[in-house]
């Protein structure tokens, strides 16, 4: 990794050109561009926080989407506005979570949303991370399947399949992109620190890592934890964002849209999951119009698909990634 | 409600799902025990064995003996081309590039599917020889839950027979111990793994037309959670166990089955959920599973 010399200065200039770009996005383009832009952010976030486990640690998880789900379940359910709770039979809030009178504001039950699903991550990562092997990337996906079963019956909590609608749209592009900051810096500083070596060792050779001293459990929870939080906050702008929710919308597909991001842009690299979710978003709304004026739906899927697998076969360390001669 | 009888009849439904995840699994776990490959592209093939023989056996008509080999040969040929084509080429790279590369197969196939045959589910109507319905004091069953019991215990003795006894097996067995001391023993690797390949594509095309015959719908994306609990069967058993395999397939078989029959009406909406909580509390409490055995690690 090549040293730049006062890192915390270029993420200084770097968040202010990106607050001069975003203020002039929001001023000068016109709302359809915007919507896009705010798309990016949020699936660049869910990208970079995926990175963490899959990219950086090895540990290849498919339950990204449930993460969302819990962010955006929650932050939704914390910050829903009063007047709207009755019409929709949603629950009051009990009185430790502010009581009938207050609805929490959208920072805080941001905050609630990443907290909870790092919970989770917590809860599900101490049985399935003792385990060496892709043993995480099923229980992963089981986990997935479990959250979209309560999801759609936990009628009282969250309306069941008929999901939530009238979300009031708090995420705009500033705080999409301020938490897009928050989550490249944070976890640009885990990994150059000494937890991300040890989770690059542990990436590169799990048994050799504890041999000099490394426990991987304790790096392979906090690399899942942290992730599973700015997932979590990236499903609450979600939910804020397209302003209805379903359980059906936190399947599978959005896990693998996601892992296709990160492959594509280079699994490992600070620069690869921004670049690999901008790009995919952007080609899918180029292939959107041709979707739907040919009628075969599955074509963007389809394309995602066969970009994965050309990836993997032909360049596997992505669009950013450098390529290493692999030793031993 | 909870008589004898519903408890043999919930007991044999118990058992064919049950069958249809060990076959699942057997192909699983043999591709895991060599390539630590998890093979998501698995799932795929029953979606793609279930039309197959839709259009073959229902729409064409043609008779059930060549409907199950047309299949077969299906589905080992799709195994072929997927080792070939993409497979192979990963080999010694990365094991999480064999996982991401199956998962971009997995969905090419289910949305290839899905724009081909549409969206909508399909009636998958049986032949009527395959649907006679008997009647006995106790229990009542069709012509396909013979079909498939029966079917499932040849396969898995024609199995045992093939990687115990043929030359082919014990090499497969061989490599699935070590890669590389069996490559240096003059075992051509290339050709097991392909075999492996072949016979659980091939293995989960037939599970695919037993799962339309049995249920009686299917649908572009049958194939992903039947797949993915297909592992949850192989790690339930033991990984890199062919006999765990089968048992764990009817474990949770008869698991999934029970559980929906005995616990109340409510919980059945948590059928999905209760086959990965099972697969959790498994990982908790015994990882190496049943019949499984603590894999050794150097680096």
């Amino acid at each position: 990794m090549r040293k730049v010399k006062n890192p915390e200065l270029w993420f200084l200039v770097g968040g202010l050109i990106l607050l001069g770009g975003v203020f002039l996005a929001d001023h000068l383009l016109n709302r359809y561009l915007v919507h896009i832009l705010i798309l990016m952010g949020i699936y660049s976030i869910t990208t970079v926080s995926l990175n963490l486990t899959n990219g950086y640690t090895g540990l290849f998880s498919l339950g990204h989407a449930a993460f969302m789900a819990i962010g955006a379940y929650t932050s939704t359910l914390l910050a829903f506005p009063l007047h709207l709770r009755e019409a929709y039979e949603l629950p009051l809030l009990p009185a430790f979570l502010g009581g009938p009178e207050h609805s929490w504001p959208f920072f805080l039950a941001l905050l609630a949303g990443g907290a909870l699903a790092s919970l989770s991550a917590l809860l599900i990562g101490l049985p399935v991370l003792r385990l060496r092997g892709h043993y995480l990337s099923v229980a992963s996906l089981g986990f997935m399947v479990i959250i979209t079963t309560f999801a759609k019956t936990l009628r009282g909590i969250t309306r069941g399949s008929m999901g939530i609608n009238a979300i009031p749209s708090y995420t705009n592009i500033y705080w999409t992109y301020l938490w897009l900051f928050i989550s490249v810096y944070v976890i640009w500083r885990l990994v150059n620190s000494r937890f991300g070596r040890a989770m690059l060792a542990i990436r590169e050779d799990e048994t050799a890592a504890q041999a000099l001293g490394i426990y991987p459990m304790k790096y392979k929870l906090l690399s899942f934890v942290v992730g599973a939080f700015f997932a979590g906050v990236a499903g609450g702008l979600y939910a804020h964002f397209t302003k209805a929710i379903r359980p059906l919308e936190f399947s599978f597909f959005l896990t693998f849209q996601i892992v296709t991001m990160l492959v594509v842009g280079g699994m490992g690299t600070t620069s690869g999951p921004i670049v690999g979710a901008i790009s995919l978003i952007a080609l899918r709304y180029v292939l959107k119009p041709v979707e739907e004026g040919l009628q075969i739906y599955g074509l963007i899927e389809l394309i995602y698909a066969t970009l994965l697998i050309v990836i993997m076969l032909w360049r596997p360390e992505g669009i950013m990634g450098k390529r290493y001669s692999k030793i031993g | 409600m909870f008589s004898l009888g519903y408890f043999l009849q919930q007991t044999m439904n118990g058992v064919i799902l049950g069958c249809i995840y060990a076959l699942l699994a057997l192909g699983m776990t043999m591709v895991y025990g060599i390539l630590r490959l998890i093979n998501f592209a698995h799932g795929a093939l029953i979606t793609l064995g279930a039309f197959f023989t839709y259009f073959v056996l229902v729409r064409f008509g043609f008779p059930l003996v060549a409907a199950i080999f047309l299949v077969l040969g299906f589905g080992g040929l799709m195994g072929l081309v997927l080792d070939i084509v993409a497979y192979r080429k990963l080999r010694g790279g990365p094991e999480v590039a064999l996982l991401i590369t199956s998962l971009g197969f997995y969905t090419f196939i289910e949305n290839f599917m899905k724009m081909v045959v549409s969206p909508q589910p399909y009636a998958f109507k049986a032949p009527s020889y395959l649907t006679t319905i008997f009647k006995t004091s106790f229990l009542t069953f069709r012509t396909i839950d013979i079909f498939v019991i029966g079917a499932s215990v040849v396969i898995m003795w024609c199995f045992h027979l093939f990687i115990k006894k043929t030359k082919m097996g014990i090499a497969m067995r061989a490599t699935a111990e070590n890669l590389e001391v069996a490559s240096i023993m003059g075992i051509e690797i290339n050709r097991v793994i392909s075999v492996a390949f072949v016979l659980g594509s091939a293995l989960a095309a037939f599970t695919g037309f037993m799962w339309g015959a049995k249920y009686g719908q299917i649908s572009y994306d049958m194939g992903f959670l039947t797949g993915v609990k297909a592992f949850v069967a192989v790690v339930i058993g033991g990984v890199g166990s062919i006999p765990g395999a089968m048992v764990g397939g009817f474990v949770l078989g008869l698991a999934e089955i029970l559980s929906t029959a005995f616990l109340p009406t409510s919980f059945s909406e948590y059928r999905d959920g209760m086959v990965f909580a099972i697969l959790i509390l498994v990982l908790l409490i015994k990882p190496s599973g049943i019949m499984g055995v603590k894999e050794e690690v150097r680096v």
